[in-house]
């Protein structure tokens, strides 16, 4: 976990003044105006877009600028006010201008094509290779993300949420599908959006050049909470990824301290356990986000929240205020029990 | 602005009929943004066809029985039509009197065949898609032929009153003639797709 | 039955008589009954634009708020709910109860008087249009003002607004909103088309035809072919929604993209139906204040209807990240980037214009130049995003945003503020202040940039659309501000040109019949015009009438001095062929709009609506037809 070495920034104080929300800092991913954006590509097709674009802006910029300055030479030209303007204007004029306009609208035509054709190759380009080692399944919820790495061997199958791992340079395939709405998976600083459309199986693949955390937002209207859609994709080094995939497959921690046993108890015991899944333990809920390594995690609630302790008591307390609309409903713990689950959940790592 | 008479407009006649007068084309331009939403309506019907893996998606094919009586009747109707239209050109009150009455008849009978059609579906509008796009291309149709037949009856009523005999009336009488070609043109390629489509 | 001998004619009539009968026959009853039978183009006409201008007022106001909303990082100025139901709102309220009713509505204000004639084809069809499109719209608003707004985006994507997902009732007042604006559009459409098919002054050829009828036209041709496909839209999902069908259903056979196919197909040729009338307006406007014709008359018609033609061919592009096939997807790109041809060559003309012309720079020629200026930048920006792969990136983000706001306010609401200038002289009889106005266009023209211009940069960074909120440390929030302080600004200068046009309807100068010495028909009757439109219809000899006769104009005589009368001119040579009589007042429809619009609002809760309605519907509709023996009914 190279780039989350050293611990998210905002003091949570400030952050629960904020209603909760995110405070990234740039250490940990670069300067901010990278964090997600097309124009800092790091990915194959992010790098041959951003190109693209440039090319056309360029064309466009010089088009516009064009257009303009004949305009305002004609008007500066100032000419008199005419009293009685003539109804047909001289015929060799008029047929001069007539070429001069047919010329341009051929010169666009031209600059047409081009374009096209630039955008065509791109275009094919983006063909992902037919077979590739690591599939991962995504399924878009209202408002979170499902992540099933996909094995032929059941026992290097494991599901996770809101947190994309990929290795470095090499490409990886996404198969998206949604239950819900239409969602919209982008990163950009990786690639371009594809949408996850119910009842269709839509694909994407990426490959990033360099590691880092990258971060990606649903881009599709999705309902209420389309705006906290947020996902996270940590491209690793080879041994790093290996590590933490390693540590993905395995089930659930059991809890070391009372306090955490305490936590696990009552997660059992109250409504939490019909919705998540805790691998190895009888929870087993497939409604929300499953939780089996969630003390991993770096966020709470598809980039809601950063996954820190007192954030994680609010959440638990009042998903609803956090993050209205959320499937989750609050939960009627008291201050203890609240503690308890949350030292449970973060000691899932 | 000063004025200067130069065209004298008067011995220009007061009624034309066909594309001559105004609601003629009031008349076409609706059949042509009618004609737009049935083509798109069949073509959605093509469209989810291709979708499914078969179709129809679980329901025998459609009876042909109802739906190919609904359209002999619509074609022999075209005949009593065709007079209706020639008579209304000629300003033959009587005679458009009669057709327009004919034509009320006419025009009701496929619509008591049209409730079988329904049931002959086999499919409910809300069994599948596929009943979904049948029962909306028949209600579709179906809604054209009521007001044309409520139309027909209106008109009909009219022409036996003092306003009947008047050159505007007939005009009426042939764009509701021209109209109800329309209303049985349009039921061809409807009932090929309701009735064929799911055979091929 | 050729002309009555007998009839009281023109010709019996000596100018100040002739006058005093047309005002009678042509002039609307007073009372507010009076007031709900007019049939009168210029009258309905006016409604439609100042509903469309309170429209655009209430749009522009949840716009504010949004931008409010969106100032600050993490800002709760707004619910998410609330947020939701506002950009839904602005964009349904803008697109359909704005700029198409408003772009329709100058075409029945003014193309009766640019081809000469008295009304339009079905007077009684444009009156009920007007209402039920108010009708819709109060509908539409009054569900928003009881949080029952839609919230779906002007798009309606199912499933999110199908049974399954979509809130209450918000979805299907959506719906029914689309029903009743569709309905009023395409009635309007057929009306404007018969109008200048069969209605233009004897000697209006097709190449005399001006260029803003051209559009109006055009556009009348693509609502015909277009809205049918929202209409099949909407109905499928209001069916899915209340007797349960399965259009959209993937569990049952039905499918996603077929309701984005439906909507796209209608949704793509709609933004030229807002941008041709704009052309149009531009075409019309530039003589005047050029002092020359219009160069490339034939060029720019052809370019309108190719744009007509094409703009059916480019649906898909607006969902190219929806994993359609690839080639497919190019073919799209292709037809997108085509497109630009035809609006290069209207702008390459209208540069030929005003280089070989004598630019005066009076408050519509500065519209008319901020027009060039911004949508110029729109369309480029359009076909950046037209190609497929810089569309994977900026496709749902405020690149898009940015471009259509280019299209729509600098393509198309630029022009609608300079013909505001242009012609409320005609409609008003007073001039607007050429001072305010200028301050008017600058704080417009800087107000639009500021708001809009960073949205491309926002949308690059990665700033998704439709987002009612974003964390402070995403680097948008000072773009954003920026933006929000440019809505600011751009909103005032609304309130100037508001303020211009109280001003002057108060104490502005009178215009006179042709005040910018422009060369179309409208201008050859007085400010504002009679009931009648002219006293004795015109005759047409050149694209120019007004300055090909600055002393005298060729006109017609023989119409009935005793009755409503149109001169029906035949389609291409436009010579006189009949003379039908024109409809007189009539409440029935209002009536008929009435019940129309009760049962489409009845039928969100029942389908048996549509049963129980039929029955008033029909009675009034007889009510409309049924001949009430006046001098127009008998023929
Ligand atoms: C007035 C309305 C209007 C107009 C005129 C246009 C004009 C164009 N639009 Fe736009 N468009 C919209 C309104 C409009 N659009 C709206 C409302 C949306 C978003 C809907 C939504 O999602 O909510 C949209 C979205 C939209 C998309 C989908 C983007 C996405 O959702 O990801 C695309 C993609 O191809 C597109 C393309 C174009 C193109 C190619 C043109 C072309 O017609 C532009 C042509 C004009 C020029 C190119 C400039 C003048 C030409 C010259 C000066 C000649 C020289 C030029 C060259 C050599 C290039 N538009
Ligand atoms: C013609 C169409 C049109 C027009 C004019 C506008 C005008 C404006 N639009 Fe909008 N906009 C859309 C069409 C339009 N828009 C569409 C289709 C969408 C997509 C919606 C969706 O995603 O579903 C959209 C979305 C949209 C968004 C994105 C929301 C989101 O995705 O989260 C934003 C954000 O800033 C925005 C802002 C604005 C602003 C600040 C204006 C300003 O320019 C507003 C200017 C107008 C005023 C300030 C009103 C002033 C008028 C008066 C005061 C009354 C005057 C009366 C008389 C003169 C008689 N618009
Ligand atoms: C009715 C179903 C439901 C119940 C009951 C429920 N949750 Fe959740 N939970 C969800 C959903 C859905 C989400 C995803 C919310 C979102 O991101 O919008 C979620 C998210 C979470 C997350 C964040 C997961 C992540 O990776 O972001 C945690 C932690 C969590 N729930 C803990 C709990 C605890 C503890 C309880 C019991 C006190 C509980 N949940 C009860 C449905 C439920
Ligand atoms: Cu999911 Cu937007
Ligand atoms: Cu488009």
């Amino acid at each position: 976990m190279l780039t989350f070495s050293r611990p998210m920034a905002g003091p949570p104080q400030r952050a629960v003044r904020n209603g909760g929300l995110i405070w990234l800092t740039a250490p940990a991913l670069g300067a901010c105006s990278q964090v997600q954006s097309a124009l800092s590509p790091e990915g194959d097709k992010a790098q041959a877009v951003a190109g693209l674009f440039w090319l056309f802006t360029a064309v466009c910029a010089a088009v516009w600028l064009i257009v303009i300055a004949i305009m305002v030479v004609a008007v500066l030209r100032g000419r008199p006010w005419e009293a009685a303007p003539d109804v047909e204007p001289d015929r060799r004029r008029e047929h001069r201008v007539g070429i001069v306009v047919t010329s341009g609208t051929a010169i666009t035509v031209v600059i047409l094509i081009v374009l096209t054709f630039a955008s065509f190759l791109t275009n094919m380009g983006f063909a992902g290779a037919p077979d590739l080692a690591l599939t991962i399944r995504i399924s878009g919820h209202q408002w979170w993300w499902q992540i099933n790495y996909e094995a032929h061997d059941p026992s290097r199958r494991f599901e996770t949420a809101n947190e994309l791992h990929i290795p470095v340079g090499q490409e990886v395939r996404l198969q998206f599908e949604s239950p819900d709405v239409i969602h919209s998976f982008w990163v950009p600083n990786l690639a371009g959006k594809q949408d996850l459309i119910p009842g269709r199986l839509t694909q994407l693949t990426l490959m990033a050049d360099k590691p880092g955390v990258y971060r990606g937002q649903c881009a599709e209207y999705c309902g209420a909470q389309h705006a906290h859609m947020v996902f996270y994709v940590v491209v690793q080094r080879p041994q790093a990824f290996a590590h933490w995939f390693n540590a993905q497959i395995g089930s659930a921690h059991p809890p070391q301290t009372d306090e955490q046993r305490r936590g696990q108890m009552i997660f059992m015991a109250r409504a939490c356990a019909t919705c998540h899944t805790i691998g190895g333990t009888n929870a087993g809920g497939i409604v929300g986000p499953d939780l089996t390594h969630f003390g991993s995690r770096m966020t709470i609630a598809a980039g809601t929240l950063w996954n820190k302790q007192p954030l994680l008591e609010q959440w638990i307390a009042a998903p609803q205020k956090i993050k209205p609309y959320t499937r989750m409903p609050s939960a009627d713990l008291d201050r203890g029990e609240l503690h308890e689950v949350a030292k449970y959940l973060e000691s899932l790592k | 602005m000063r004025t200067r008479v130069a065209l004298n407009v008067s011995p220009l006649p007061t009624n034309a009929f066909g594309s001559r007068a105004l609601t003629w084309w009031g008349t076409i331009a609706f059949m042509s943004l009618e004609g737009m939403g049935f083509a798109l309506a069949i073509g959605a019907y093509l469209y989810l066809r291709t979708r499914a893996a078969q179709w129809p998606i679980n329901s025998p094919p459609p009876d042909l029985l109802p739906g190919t009586g609904v359209t002999i009747i619509l074609l022999l109707s075209l005949i009593p039509n065709y007079f209706a239209e020639k008579w209304a050109r000629s300003m033959n009150l009587k005679k458009v009197q009669w057709s327009l009455v004919l034509m009320s008849v006419v025009g009701v009978s496929p619509l008591i065949v049209r409730v079988f059609e329904f049931g002959a579906l086999h499919a409910r509008w809300d069994s599948d898609a596929y009943g979904s796009l049948v029962w909306f291309l028949l209600g579709l149709h179906t809604t054209h032929l009521l007001t044309d037949v409520g139309d027909t009856i209106v008109l009909a009523v009219l022409m036996f009153t003092r306003h009947g005999n008047n050159p505007r009336r007939f005009g009426d009488a042939s764009d509701n003639a021209f109209y109800w070609d329309f209303v049985v043109l349009s039921w061809l390629p409807i009932y090929f797709v309701i009735y064929w489509i799911p055979r091929l | 039955m050729s002309a009555v001998s007998d009839a009281l004619r023109d010709t019996d009539l000596d100018e100040s008589q002739l006058q005093r009968r047309l005002l009678g026959i042509w002039r609307t009853p007073p009372g507010i009954v009076g007031w709900l039978s007019s049939v009168d183009h210029k009258q309905i006409a006016l409604r439609y634009i100042v509903t469309a201008f309170v429209f655009l007022g209430l749009g522009g106001i949840s716009a504010a708020i949004m931008r409010l909303q969106l100032a600050l990082p993490d800002n709760h100025l707004v619910s998410a709910d609330k947020y939701d139901q506002l950009f839904t709102m602005h964009g349904s309220t803008m697109m359909f109860l704005f700029a198409v009713p408003v772009m329709q509505a100058f075409a029945v204000y003014f193309v009766p008087l640019m081809i000469g004639t008295r009304n339009v084809a079905f007077p009684r069809l444009n009156a009920f249009s007007y209402w039920v499109y108010l009708f819709g719209g109060a509908m539409l608003w009054f569900a928003a003002f009881s949080n029952s707004g839609p919230d779906v985006g002007w798009f309606s994507y199912t499933p999110l607004a199908g049974p399954g997902y979509g809130l209450g009732k918000r979805p299907d007042v959506w719906a029914q909103m689309i029903t009743y604006t569709e309905l009023s559009a395409l009635a309007v459409a057929v009306e404007i088309i018969a109008t200048i098919f069969k209605m233009r002054a004897p000697g209006m050829t097709l190449d005399r035809i001006p260029i803003f009828v051209w559009g109006s036209l055009v556009t009348a041709f693509m609502i015909l072919f277009a809205m049918p496909a929202i209409m099949v839209a909407s109905t499928m999902l209001i069916l899915d929604r209340l007797v349960n069908t399965h259009f959209f259903d993937v569990a049952l056979g039905g499918d996603n993209l077929l309701w984005q196919h439906l909507f796209w197909f209608f949704g793509h040729p709609e933004v030229y139906i807002i941008f041709l009338p704009a052309t149009g307006m531009v075409s019309t406007m530039l003589p005047a204040f050029t002092r020359r014709p219009v160069f490339g008359y034939t060029g720019i018609v052809l370019a309108l209807a190719a744009t007509a033609f094409f703009s059916f061919g480019l649906w898909v592009h607006h969902m190219f990240v929806t994993g359609l096939p690839r080639l497919g997807e190019s073919f799209f790109t292709a037809s997108s980037m085509a497109i630009a041809v035809p609006a290069g060559i209207q702008i390459f003309c209208w540069l030929a214009t005003l280089w070989e012309g004598r630019p005066q720079l009076r408050t519509p020629l500065l519209f008319i130049l901020g027009f060039i200026f911004n949508f110029v930048i729109g369309g480029l920006t359009g076909v950046m995003v037209a190609s497929v792969p810089l569309d994977t990136q900026v496709h749902d983000t405020y690149f898009v945003v940015a471009h259509f706001h280019y299209v729509l306010i600098g393509g198309s609401v630029f022009p609608l503020l300079g013909v505001i200038y242009y012609w409320f002289p005609k409609i008003a009889g007073r001039m607007l202040s050429e001072t305010l106005g200028k301050v008017h266009f600058w704080v417009a023209f800087v107000g639009f940039n500021v708001a809009f211009f960073p949205m491309h940069i926002l949308g690059l960074e990665g700033m998704p659309r439709r987002i009612y909120t974003y964390p402070a440390d995403m680097p948008w929030a000072g773009l954003n501000l920026l933006s929000t302080i440019g809505a600011v600004i751009f909103f005032i200068s609304f309130l100037i040109l508001l303020w211009n046009l109280m001003r002057s309807l108060m104490a502005g100068a009178p215009a006179g019949d042709n005040p910018w010495d422009a060369e179309t028909l409208e201008w050859a009757t007085t400010s504002p015009p009679p009931p009648q439109n002219f006293n004795r219809i015109p005759i047409v000899t050149s694209r120019s009438p007004l300055w090909r006769h600055r002393d005298e104009m060729p006109v017609i005589a023989g119409m009935r001095g005793d009755r409503r009368e149109v001169i029906v001119s035949t389609l291409t040579e436009a010579e006189p062929d009949m003379l039908e009589s024109s409809p007189a007042p009539s409440i029935w429809p209002f009536w008929t709009a009435l019940a129309t619009s009760i049962t489409l609002l009845w039928s969100i809760y029942t389908p048996w609506a549509i049963v129980y309605g039929a029955v008033p519907i029909a009675v009034t509709l007889v009510g409309w037809f049924w001949p009430k023996g006046s001098k127009e009914d008998e023929s």
